[in-house]
């Protein structure tokens, strides 16, 4: 997660949680709608938690189509679709929190 | 550089662990709708509030989304009514408690604060109007919430406001009867109020506060608790480390969605409260922290001292959190508004003297606490007398919410729903305290007030 530490682009990065149970599909599902609406991925790290697969991506917004709470909601169809809980937050809700 | 790990900790505050923010509250100075008829005071104070406070409910719901951080209430403070409306002799305040209801409901908030009154040294005839009319605007209004300052550090105690609040107290919950007496609910007697308490039903803009500003109460009992539990069986300073580590990060959450809303609203952004607020949601409970921490129920023997080392603990890890820290900041102990509570108090182990004995070590006082029917107005005067005194020698807030609830003796329940919850309703003293309250006068502050 090194792109983080940098301070350019800074709030128009988002953090995105993909939490669920495994399947086939899902990075795929959630990066489709990430390129057609032009934001880029800067990371991706998973582990697998409890036997459910937990994603974190990093995406940069900068030249997105679509704002935020729209892109949640194209997310939020998509993780109903695949059985999985997405969530898309501006950083700063992370970096507020644990960093000073 | 942020890992996985504490990525997922955020996410798991928020989706299991009830972390949310629990108000943002608008602050609104009224004091330039003073003057002319009580007719068009209240033109412009519905003009003014529904101006200032049009975005508030939706630039609250957007932070939510985008930080993806619950807000479970916008809310707006006022200055005290007793100020603004006592330039026209009116005796018609009713009206203006209407405004206000009008004004909240065309904004969306649920609840508006400021009908309210600072008389701990005495009370002028705006005042008294003001307080005398609060029962009928309680029971007609929805959102409207009222609070009275009886006491303070530096002026003593008025009895004699603490005499009519027994009474006001009690007509308030004989108007509303068909509700459990409700309208005591969105009443709070004070000693030392905050001028910038974003927590209803106390909340006003005080006299000091600017134009308009945004004030922040964070929640996150269930956080603490979880916290606490994980702690396992270390010992008390590890204990206190590990609360203060989590207040940290809950108040870092509420300084984030105080600064982003007064930036978007823009008006300046006040404090952050840094009060653990429960709900009636099982796991978000303070009184469920004190018993993680080795206490078989809340209310035993040791819940003073578990109290005091979490408020401590809070308001250390709080006030590294966030550049302005204020408002009431500790823990709150509302007994309908907290399962735990409410649990202690059906099974005995929790009275109204361990909650008085608690109030000397958290935030506020006796709160949300139903009492039978038919309790004395000059029991009620004296219970808040007690909680006065409790606070002018403590030098920190203390207040009274008590719901007298018509018709119900010990053992009924009174239910409020929503986050105002259900409480049993508990026994008083039944030895009078009628004489003493009937001296009147005022107590004088006491010695350590005079600091200068």
């Amino acid at each position: 997660m090194k792109y983080l530490d940098t301070t350019e682009n800074r709030g128009k990065r988002i953090i995105i949680t993909v939490i669920g149970p495994d399947r086939v599909g899902i990075i795929a599902g959630v990066t489709g709608i990430l390129a057609e609406n032009n934001i880029n991925i800067l990371d991706i790290s998973q582990t697998i938690m409890q036997e459910f697969l937990v994603m974190v991506l990093i995406a940069d917004m900068e030249k997105s189509k679509i704002d935020l709470l729209a892109l949640k909601d194209r997310l939020s169809i998509k993780g109903d679709e695949l059985g999985v809980r997405i969530e898309a937050q501006h950083e700063d809700a992370f970096k507020f929190m644990h960093r000073v | 550089m942020l890992t996985i790990q504490e990525i997922l900790e955020t996410i798991k505050m928020i989706q299991e662990e009830h972390l949310d923010i629990r108000t943002i509250t608008m602050g609104i100075s009224l004091r330039d709708c003073a003057g002319g008829d009580v007719r068009s005071v209240c033109r412009s104070i519905y003009d003014k509030i529904t101006r200032l406070a049009g975005n508030l409910v939706p630039t609250g719901e957007a932070i939510a989304r985008e930080y993806g951080i619950p807000i479970v209430n916008k809310r707006i403070s006022v200055t005290p009514i007793s100020l603004v409306a006592e330039y026209d002799h009116t005796e018609d305040y009713l009206r203006v408690a209407e405004t206000l209801d009008r004004a909240a409901a065309e904004v969306g908030v649920n609840f508006i604060g400021g009908y309210s009154a600072l008389v701990h040294k005495g009370s002028t005839g705006g005042d008294n109007v003001l307080i005398n009319s609060i029962p009928a605007a309680l029971a007609g209004t929805e959102r409207v919430c009222a609070s009275v300052n009886v006491a303070t550090t530096k002026a003593g105690i008025n009895m004699d406001a603490v005499a009519l609040m027994g009474r006001i107290i009690k007509e308030t919950a004989a108007r509303t009867a068909d509700r459990d007496g409700l309208g005591c609910a969105k009443l709070v007697v004070f000693a030392n109020v905050p001028e910038d308490n974003p927590f209803m039903a106390g909340a006003f803009h005080g006299v000091g506060e600017p134009e308009s500003v945004i004030n922040v109460g964070v929640s996150g009992p269930g956080v603490v608790k979880r916290a606490v539990e994980q702690a396992g069986n270390c010992d008390f300073g590890t204990l206190a480390e590990t609360v203060k580590k989590t207040a940290f990060k809950i108040t870092r959450m509420g300084e984030l969605v105080g600064r982003a809303a007064a930036a978007r609203l823009g008006v300046p952004f006040g404090i952050v409260d840094i009060s653990l607020a429960p709900t009636p949601a099982v796991g978000d409970s303070v009184a469920e922290i004190l018993e993680a921490m080795g206490l078989a129920r809340c209310g035993t023997h040791g819940t003073t001292a578990a109290l005091a080392l979490l408020n401590d603990a809070v308001k250390k890890g709080g006030a590294m959190a966030s550049s302005y820290v204020g408002g009431l900041s500790g823990a709150f102990i509302p007994v309908s508004e907290d399962a735990g509570m409410m649990r202690a108090a059906v099974e005995g182990a929790l009275g109204l003297d361990k909650l008085e004995a608690m109030t000397c070590v958290c935030s506020v006082g006796l709160d949300m606490i139903a009492v039978p029917g038919d309790t004395s107005a000059e029991t009620i005067s004296a219970i808040i007398a007690d909680e006065a005194a409790i606070g002018v020698v403590n030098q920190k807030t203390t207040a009274v919410r008590i719901i007298p609830a018509p018709g119900k003796k010990v053992g009924d329940y009174v239910e409020f729903g929503g986050l105002l919850g259900r409480a049993p309703v508990m026994p008083v003293h039944s030895f009078s305290a009628a004489a003493f309250i009937k001296r009147g006068g005022r107590i004088p502050a006491p010695i350590h007030s005079l600091s200068n």
